[in-house]
């Protein structure tokens, strides 16, 4: 059996009393794209934020390749960072930057590549999300799919073993969003990455997940391929894939409680 | 009772948000200053391109309105001081007073302030900004520390551009002086240089640019710290900004308040 490229073990998170993430265990593999999957506010994007080690975990442990990233200080966590690439929700592109610099940003940062060599390697990787031509433009002259579609490139530009996406598709058209999901497994096959995906479009579950982990408040209450899911007569699992919304609060005295303020 | 532990409550939190606050900014300036003093020895140099930008901007693009002001605000003493010096017959002494209070005092103040309002709320916005398009925490992902990228070329334009600025608003705060000096109080204008001369020590220049880096300091620091608590949008960052310069102006003050207290009982 291979050993996961990311392990995390009884990870535990919360926000001032709130608990946001309860226990959270996962194993993803080399090469496998997981999709984890949620409601707003169950924790998902909390979970991918302390992945990449931007938040801090209360207790537990997350293994990148072995390395630890909740103990490692800034410099000790550099060569793993430089493994992964994340696409952000907002493509985060720095806006007083060209399309251009903002991929050639971690080239220039990271390695002592000659300056030509970064011009090339930034058209290869723009091109690859279909964007040859667009590097003297602002971020602020392109379109949203084009902004995730630059982001995609810069996360791309160090060739990554692991790419992760939060909400790729979010507030984007369908179609667009269509094409940054074709274009995710058009990168996985040519860099044989691990994908981590954060989403609630079910749409693209089915596209690009091997596997999908479906998190409900801040616990992850299945893993399995989407196939299980599809077929799965759990309660919270079929709410979630036959799109049924929460059912009316009915109880009438609570109801006058909560208008009056009186809710216990 | 439950009064009492609400009061007690509100004490303690106070103090805690307090204190968190300035470990947050404690830890801020710890930061710059190793990116701006220890890591260049560790091969990991300042990012020059960005700080002469910044220098433009902080520096250079304040001049038209640190000139304007200071030559105003040297009319405005010259007026002031000739007021009550001419009844003793003493115009003369307008140029002491102008002279002396540009240059140890208005010259540095306006200046900080002035800097304040255009290039402390600039980057206090930008970086609050930044933090809400996820900049900031693109630029970690990245492994790419955000105090080195966007707090260490600020601070160091700022340390650079604002003695310069200063010495440009001395200058031209004794102009004022001087043009009033000529045109309403019949003094000429070699007289006028003479007397500011013998009037000025080579102290009071010294004493007035010392303060400017404790300005720049503080302008930099806030602005920044400002930028990086941002939280919640656009209204976040328009709150952020407004704090950066209420605070900044305040420090400023008080921090010109130890400076004269300083230099006045030691040199």
């Amino acid at each position: 059996m291979t050993q996961p490229i990311i392990e995390i073990i009884n990870l535990v998170t919360y926000y001032d009393s709130r608990k946001i993430l309860d226990g959270i265990n996962l194993q993803i593999y080399p090469g496998e794209t997981v999709t984890i999957l949620g409601r707003s506010g169950c924790g998902k994007s909390t979970l991918l934020r302390h992945i990449v080690g931007l938040s801090h975990p209360t207790d537990g442990q997350i293994l990148i390749k072995g390395s630890d990233i909740t103990r490692l200080n800034e410099e000790q966590r550099l060569p793993t960072l430089k493994k992964i690439g994340m696409l952000f929700q907002s493509s985060a592109l720095f806006n007083s930057m060209t399309v251009g610099d903002n991929v050639a940003l971690p080239l220039r940062e990271h390695t002592h590549l000659e300056e030509p060599t970064i011009q090339i390697m930034t058209r290869m990787k723009l091109d690859q999300v279909g964007l040859s031509g667009f590097e003297d433009f602002m971020p602020a002259q392109l379109s949203g799919g084009m902004k995730k579609r630059a982001a995609l490139a810069r996360a791309i530009a160090m060739d990554p073993d692991i790419l992760f996406c939060d909400e790729p598709s979010a507030g984007l058209d369908p179609i667009v969003a269509v094409g940054i999901d074709q274009l995710i497994m058009k990168l996985k096959k040519a860099f044989k990455m691990t994908i981590v995906v954060v989403t609630h479009e079910l749409a693209s579950v089915f596209q690009i997940a091997d596997r999908v982990a479906l998190m409900d408040k801040g616990k992850i209450i299945a893993i399995g391929t989407p196939d299980d899911f599809k077929n799965s007569d759990n309660e919270t699992i079929s709410q979630f894939f036959n799109r049924i919304p929460d059912p009316e609060n009915i109880d009438k005295q609570e109801y006058l409680n909560s208008l009056i303020g009186n809710s216990k | 009772m439950s009064r009492l532990i609400n009061i007690l409550g509100y004490i303690g939190r106070s103090a805690n948000s307090f204190f968190s606050r300035l470990t947050r900014m404690t830890a801020l300036g710890e930061n710059a200053i190793y990116w701006v003093i220890v890591a260049p020895f560790k091969g990991k140099g300042i990012r020059w391109k960005s700080t002469i930008h910044q220098m433009v901007l902080i520096g250079f693009n304040s001049i038209p309105i640190v000139v304007v002001i200071c030559f105003f605000v040297g009319l405005i003493l010259a007026m002031q001081s000739a007021y009550q010096l001419e009844r003793f017959g003493a115009s003369i002494y307008v140029a002491d007073l102008v002279g002396v209070a540009i240059t140890r005092e208005m010259g540095p103040l306006l200046t900080a302030i002035i800097v304040t309002g255009r290039s402390g709320s600039a980057i206090a916005a930008e970086i609050g900004t930044m933090k809400v398009y996820e900049e900031i925490d693109a630029l970690q992902t990245m492994g790419l520390n955000p105090v080195r990228f966007l707090v260490v070329p600020r601070l160091i334009a700022l340390l650079v551009m604002l003695p310069c600025l200063t010495l440009i608003a001395d200058f031209v705060g004794i102009a004022g002086g001087l043009t009033l000096a000529t045109l309403n109080l019949k003094i000429s204008f070699v007289r006028y240089l003479t007397q500011t001369a013998n009037a000025l020590v080579l102290k009071d220049l010294i004493t007035g640019l010392a303060k400017t880096i404790v300005f720049a300091i503080i302008i930099a620091q806030i602005g920044s710290y400002q930028g990086f608590s941002v939280e919640g949008g656009a209204e976040g960052v328009g709150k952020a900004t407004t704090a950066a310069v209420v605070s900044s102006i305040f420090l400023i003050i008080v921090a010109d308040l130890v400076c004269t207290i300083f230099f006045y009982s030691t040199l």
